[in-house]
């Protein structure tokens, strides 16, 4: 029979018990069991980083993490970042700038460059064309993005992000 | 008013940027099965026998088809002139008898969740006695080739487009410049895997399906064919689609397998793809090679082209018939005059994924192998190549230009516009001279830089017609649905612009909802960079016709003259009356002309029309790459340090998204020039099944792209004067990049294989050295 396991995860701010098979990716518990589906996968092999998520604050590739490896531990989704009616000041940099197209990797790049902005609130041009190098995006030839994450640190948004850490800490 | 060509923000975003898109394998439902492929790992074999047994023994594993258990004819093609001598050629939906590619099709499980459905494929044991592959077209083409086909040649087609005589052109010419040049086998790779999901209502009799995109309403004909019912009882949902570059939303094998096993089970079923079978499973694209000849008179006027292609289709034809080779032959002659034109593609079977098409299908292709050619003659003749392709350009009094040949069954006429004229401006506004120079001095410092130029002809808004249909609600909402489909190009947002002038409100008072075969019964779809085009042109009908009936309602309700009425703010208003204006809400004429109140003479309602837009040629928008390159002499790797597009289309109706279509498309472009191959092993195994072989770019491989929209020749096609902005970014990159890297290498004629990898510059940059030993 299969192998499940009981875990306990925090999702932005959510504590959640669920069983789950050991070889069930993150990715697939955050979309499928726990419905948190802005989380995409577009190669579960970690190279184009659409499913990146923070666990405890740190960016993660999602399919590259079994839903196990969670257990005990807090993950921030793109669904924490704001919603349609009320973007986040990163989101709402990535619509002003035409950061994105098809918005498939969107989250991906918005819960990795909110890590980013966290750590580094006042990036140099060359830093964030770095971190934004770590995922793929197929429409924009990332000039959109790399706008947007400028205005987005311009504006402080590091700093407003920051606090939002503190919701899912201590899972 | 005047939304149609400004910055409006776009519809999309919000919810995109929530996480709250609605993608395809974002629907579950409960009792869902999930659908696994079992693919063959080899690339011909005959097939002599599949044991399910064990699958079907594995704890939630419900099925397991094979050929044997279904009776499906094979996937139609949607596109070709002629599509009954390509019937031998079809691919079935599982392989019968034979597998003609790694990858292909071989049997169908069906489990309880995904995991479970690839552990049974795992199990499926299949028996295959292994045939010699045939790798390319040309050998394919050959004599002893294997056939692919019993009793079939390899040559599927010979597919041509000429005019004048080039023969007798070719024979009186002062100078002949001819070579060879090949494009790499290349994939979209939109970042959204394929998905769909289908669920069979007992109660409604319909299938309903999620993940259809692209073309929905020609898809659910066919899978309604294949599944014996109406095409009313199979309803193509409105989907958020990840990407589509013209290789998702085709009908697929899979997609004809979920629905057919959602009917036959009566449980949801689900197929989500993951990135490796992607890449051996979609459309391949490119995969040509060209002998390409061009005639010159003393002066370096082009006299003539001829052009002989080997296009390399993979195993079978799917729905695109020959849309790629037909459309490499006709656009060909690009932007440019000459006396006589002949091209001919040899259209092959190999033992490779079929092809389709990719974002600029044939120009990416056709552009390269025309401006390698017009680089090589602009070496051999001494002249500038800018100088050389502004003189050969067709100028402004020479349009529209019949060129007495046919693409996608309509005739090629080409419209307004001012080739050298743009060509001018992209020189003057990049800074190109300045670029010139500088590449100039670098090289004198011993760095290999290099500029490369190109110039393109596109088409776009292909008939025959796109359907819309506006309605407005009683409450004053406004949804326009429409025959295309959302594929991340922004139509919502473009279609609610549109349609916001025309009845006088705010873009986002406009619900946009496309390619929702339940909410609109017939459409065309979103390819060959027509929505705008074409299905704008319908909203812009529809919501005119809406506006016009507004207004014969609002008379009879304010008493007024419907000449004196316009609509502004939601509202039709009584213009001449000044400050005792009266005036009632789209909403009220809505209610009005539902409840019909007693007395009132009202036109028939409902609020709102269905119009078609009827078009029999495409428009042609046309442009200038331009690139500056640096080549590291040690590793052979490729910097592009400049990037500009210089497009016309006519109508910008959002300048936004159009320079995201361009900047997006010239990455996807370049990387296609440096580093996308999807290469094959001497067997036919795939070498790049996973994107740590096929590189895609990344922000740290993007240069910064310069656009420059101009609309300075509207088309007179359409009532918007658009042309179409999908492809245009990336129909000359390749030409560009090629160009570059050989004015860096100073061995201009060099470059004729894309792409461009590390390995194949070292080997440009070896030769170089030897032609010039010490030179750069």
């Amino acid at each position: 029979m299969t192998d499940v396991h009981a875990i306990r995860v925090t999702v932005n701010g959510t504590e959640h018990e669920l069983a789950v098979e050991s070889r069930r990716t993150l990715a697939d518990v955050l979309r499928h069991d726990l419905a948190y589906p802005g989380t995409h996968i577009g190669c579960e092999h970690g190279i184009c980083g659409a499913c990146t998520v923070l666990v405890d604050g740190l960016p993660a590739r999602s399919c590259l993490m079994f839903g196990v490896q969670a257990d005990g531990r807090s993950v921030e989704t793109v669904e924490s970042l704001g919603t349609p009616d009320e973007l986040g000041p990163l989101q709402q940099a990535f619509t002003d700038q035409h950061g994105l197209q098809c918005g498939f990797c969107t989250p991906g790049f918005l819960m990795l460059i909110t890590a980013f902005l966290r750590e580094t609130p006042s990036p140099t041009d060359e830093e964030i064309r770095e971190v934004i190098a770590s995922n793929l995006c197929r429409c924009t030839g990332y000039q959109g993005i790399l706008r947007a994450v400028r205005a987005a640190a311009d504006m402080g948004a590091g700093a407003g992000a920051g606090a939002g850490a503190d919701v899912g800490a201590g899972g | 008013m005047g939304y149609v060509g400004s910055r409006v923000r776009r519809l999309e975003d919000p919810r995109l940027l929530a996480g709250a898109g609605g993608f395809a394998d974002d629907e579950d439902r409960p009792g869902q099965l999930w659908l696994r492929v079992v693919r063959s790992p080899v690339a011909h074999a005959e097939l002599r026998g599949i044991d399910a047994a064990a699958a079907l023994a594995l704890h939630g594993v419900r099925a397991v088809l094979t050929a044997a258990d279904i009776d499906l004819p094979p996937i139609p093609v949607r596109v070709s002139p002629d599509p009954g001598a390509l019937l031998p050629y079809l691919q079935p939906v599982l392989a019968q008898g034979r597998v003609r590619y790694v990858g292909e099709p071989v049997a169908a499980v069906v489990a309880d969740d995904p995991y479970l459905a690839e552990d049974g494929a795992d199990l499926v044991a299949v028996d295959y006695a292994e045939l010699a592959p045939v790798r390319d077209a040309r050998a394919a083409c050959g004599p002893g080739a294997a056939p692919l086909f019993e009793s079939q040649p390899n040559e599927v087609a010979v597919v041509t487009a000429s005019f004048g005589d080039a023969a007798a052109t070719f024979q009186n010419a002062a100078h002949v410049v001819e070579l060879d040049v090949a494009i790499g086998r290349q994939t979209a790779v939109p970042i959204e895997p394929r998905s769909l999901l289908a669920v069979w209502d007992e109660a409604g009799q319909v299938l309903e399906v999620w993940g259809a995109t692209k073309v929905p309403h020609f898809n659910r004909r066919v899978l309604a064919g294949f599944l014996g019912v109406p095409p009313a009882q199979v309803r193509m949902h409105r989907c958020d689609a990840g990407g589509g570059f013209g290789v998702r939303g085709e009908l697929y094998p899979e997609d004809v397998l979920v629905a057919y096993l959602a009917r036959l089970l009566g449980r949801p079923v689900k197929w989500t793809e993951d990135r490796a079978e992607h890449l051996v499973a979609v459309n391949h694209s490119r995969d040509q090679v060209h002998r390409i000849a061009g005639a010159f008179d003393a002066d370096g006027r082009l006299l003539a082209i001829r052009d002989e292609i080997w296009h390399d289709n993979g195993a079978y034809i799917r729905t695109h018939g020959l849309t790629v080779p037909e459309l490499t032959v006709s656009m060909l002659p690009g932007p440019y005059r000459m006396l006589g034109f002949a091209a001919t593609a040899h259209v092959a079977v190999t033992n490779k994924t079929p092809c389709g098409t990719y974002r600029a299908p044939g120009r990416y292709e056709g552009t390269f192998a025309r401006e390698r050619m017009l680089d090589a003659a602009a070496a051999k003749l001494g002249i500038d190549p800018v100088e050389l392709r502004r003189r050969n350009l067709l100028g402004p009094a020479e349009l529209p230009c019949d060129r007495s040949i046919r693409a996608l069954g309509t005739d090629v006429v080409l419209d307004e516009g001012d080739y050298p004229g743009l060509l001018d401006r992209a020189v003057a506004e990049s800074g190109y001279e300045t670029w010139v120079r500088e590449a100039g001095a670098h090289r004198h410092a011993g760095r290999l830089v290099g500029n490369g130029a190109a110039v393109f002809l596109e088409k776009s808004g292909l008939g025959p017609y796109e359907v819309a249909e506006v309605r407005v609600e009683e409450s004053g909402g406004i949804q326009v649905m429409v025959g295309g489909a959302s594929l991340g190009q922004g139509i919502e947002t473009v279609f609610a612009q549109i349609a916001a002038d025309v009845l006088g409100v705010c873009p986002d008072e406009v619900r946009v909802v496309a390619g929702d075969t339940g909410l609109l019964g017939d459409g065309v779809g979103s390819w060959a960079s027509r929505s705008t085009v074409v299905g704008g042109s319908a909203v812009r009908r529809a919501a005119e016709a809406t506006a016009t009936l507004a207004r014969e309602a609002a008379a009879v309700l304010l008493g007024a003259d419907p000449a004196d009425l316009c609509l502004a703010g939601g509202r039709v208003r009584s213009a001449a009356d000044g400050r005792s204006a009266r005036s009632v809400s789209l909403g009220e004429i809505a209610a009005a002309l539902a409840g019909r109140p007693a007395g009132l003479d009202l036109p028939p309602g409902p609020l709102g029309a269905r119009r078609e837009f009827t078009v029999d040629h495409m428009t042609y928008p046309y442009g200038v790459h331009l690139a500056q390159v640096e080549i590291d002499p040690g590793t052979g790797g490729v910097t592009v340090l400049r990037y500009f597009v210089a497009y016309e289309v006519g109508r910008a109706i959002n300048p936004a998204t159009v320079e995201g279509q361009l900047v997006g498309g010239a990455l996807q472009g370049i990387g296609g020039a440096l580093f996308e191959e999807l290469a094959y092993s001497p067997e036919g195994q795939p070498l790049s099944a996973s994107l740590i072989d096929y590189l895609l770019p990344s922000a740290g491989e993007a240069p910064e792209v310069a656009t420059l929209v101009t609309e300075d020749h509207p088309s007179t096609s359409n009532p918007l004067g658009a042309k179409g902005a999908g492809e245009g970014g990336i129909a000359a990159a390749g030409a560009a990049i090629a160009s570059a890297v050989g004015d860096a290498l100073g061995a201009p004629r060099a470059p004729v294989r894309l792409p461009l990898t590390p390995e194949r510059v070292c080997e440009l940059i070896a030769a170089s050295a030897e032609v010039c030993p010490g030179g750069g």
